[in-house]
């Protein structure tokens, strides 16, 4: 792939995903299209980005797909979980006791194990036991994605990683040598696939957004329009929960950080939201 | 500093999984099988030990058994490992006394997260 090749395919991904690529990850670009390749007959790369001009919306999809990062764990970043439970969801059932109806977007679920972590933490609550209606709502770019997460089958490896063998027997069952969720969490989490330069209107009013390991992906301009648009709906009391790796400084979008709690913020006034000098 | 007893037949894994855990800041000791084992804890009972399953002499179920009816058995925090994943077997595991199970082959990140499991790392 030459300059030219990679400049024009950044500015797809950047235009319809808002991915931002650096020179840096030509290789790993390359490599990552192999399997498009393979899939709609290209004989190199550069005969799929002819083909990328003419707008194939099923391979410009795949491509997109092919960039994007999915790797994800059962309650990543332990920390946030804990935050989730400790923090914001004793303030929301205060705060939300009269209507008792909470409202959770996991904004870029991969596979699924964010939003089923968050269904384990809302059942050990015993929410919907106590009358609660609880809305979760999972999306992501990647269409593969959210077909596997709405199967809710990982394998050995998947569930050894973040799960206690008590929340492993309590909430799978067993399927082959794999690990099926049950019927109760994947009744709680609706799926759907969602680009988040899109609009936010079918989504309803929030309580929580978890936007973990994302933004980063994104330059400065579509990681203040992503928030920009969350803060228009979530609540004027909601959280967004960010990856350990990612802040609001230098951002002054409406949310103020939660004290000793990285990548915890609240909604401090309604949209529109003020910014602070954009790079 | 916490101790950890490694108890495998195989002596490649209780090298590997050793040196995971040294590691991990774990004192690491070792036995090849149950007898051993228990032998080893009325000696000096461990803060954790990981339990391999099927070893001649003494089954890891049967150490775990006998373990748990000792003077001070039910201070160690048990981890058993094998290389089988149905859930009857896990809920024998479980139901003898065992705290966390981890399935065969394992690498540091995986162990690690089953010892955050049970507080004896902090979790990342």
């Amino acid at each position: 792939m030459n300059l030219h090749d990679f400049a024009y395919l950044s500015d797809v991904l950047r235009r319809r995903s808002g991915l931002a690529l650096t020179d840096k990850k030509m290789h790993l670009v390359e490599s990552r299209l192999q399997p498009v390749m393979r899939r709609f007959g290209f004989k190199d790369v550069g005969s799929l980005l002819k083909e990328l001009h003419y707008g194939h919306e099923a391979l410009v999809q795949a491509v997109i797909e092919a960039m994007t990062t999915n790797d994800s764990a059962f309650f990543r970043d332990r920390k946030t979980f804990e935050e989730f439970r400790d923090i914001v969801l004793p303030r929301l059932v205060h705060d939300r006791e009269e209507s008792r109806e909470l409202r959770i977007w996991c904004a870029a679920c991969a596979a699924g194990q964010e939003p089923y972590s968050v269904a384990m933490v809302l059942d050990d609550a015993k929410l919907i036991e106590r009358g609660w209606k609880i809305t979760l709502v999972a999306t992501d770019i990647n269409t593969e994605m959210i077909t596997r997460a709405e199967e809710g089958t990982y394998s050995q490896f998947e569930v050894q990683r973040g799960l206690s063998i008590h929340r492993l027997v309590g909430n799978f069952t067993q399927d082959g040598t794999a690990w099926r969720v049950s019927d109760r969490l994947r009744g709680m989490v609706t799926f759907r696939p969602f680009n988040l330069l899109d609009s936010f209107g079918w989504l309803p009013d929030l309580d929580v957004v978890f936007c973990r390991n994302v933004l980063m992906y994104f330059e400065h301009k579509t990681r203040v329009s992503v928030l920009d648009r969350i803060g228009e709906v979530l609540a004027s009391d909601g959280a967004l929960l960010l990856g350990p790796a990612e802040s609001l400084t230098g951002f002054a979008v409406g949310y103020e950080a939660a004290a000793r709690a990285p990548g915890l913020y609240f909604k401090t006034r309604p949209a529109p939201l003020l910014r602070l000098a954009s790079s | 500093m916490k101790t950890c007893l490694v108890v495998d037949d195989s002596r490649v894994i209780r090298k590997v999984t050793c040196r995971i855990l040294r590691d991990l800041a774990f004192e690491t000791l070792e036995a090849e099988n149950g007898v051993a084992a228990l032998t080893a804890c009325r000696q000096k009972m461990p803060d954790v030990i990981l339990l391999d399953w099927s070893m001649p002499q003494m089954t890891g179920l049967e150490f775990l058994r006998a373990l748990r009816s000792e003077t001070r058995g039910n201070h160690p925090i048990v981890v058993v490992s094998t290389t089988e994943n149905d859930t009857a077997r896990i809920t024998e595991a479980l139901g003898a006394g065992a705290d966390e199970y981890v399935v065969k082959p394992f690498d540091r990140g995986i162990l690690e997260a089953k010892l955050a499991e049970v507080g004896l790392v902090q979790p990342r």
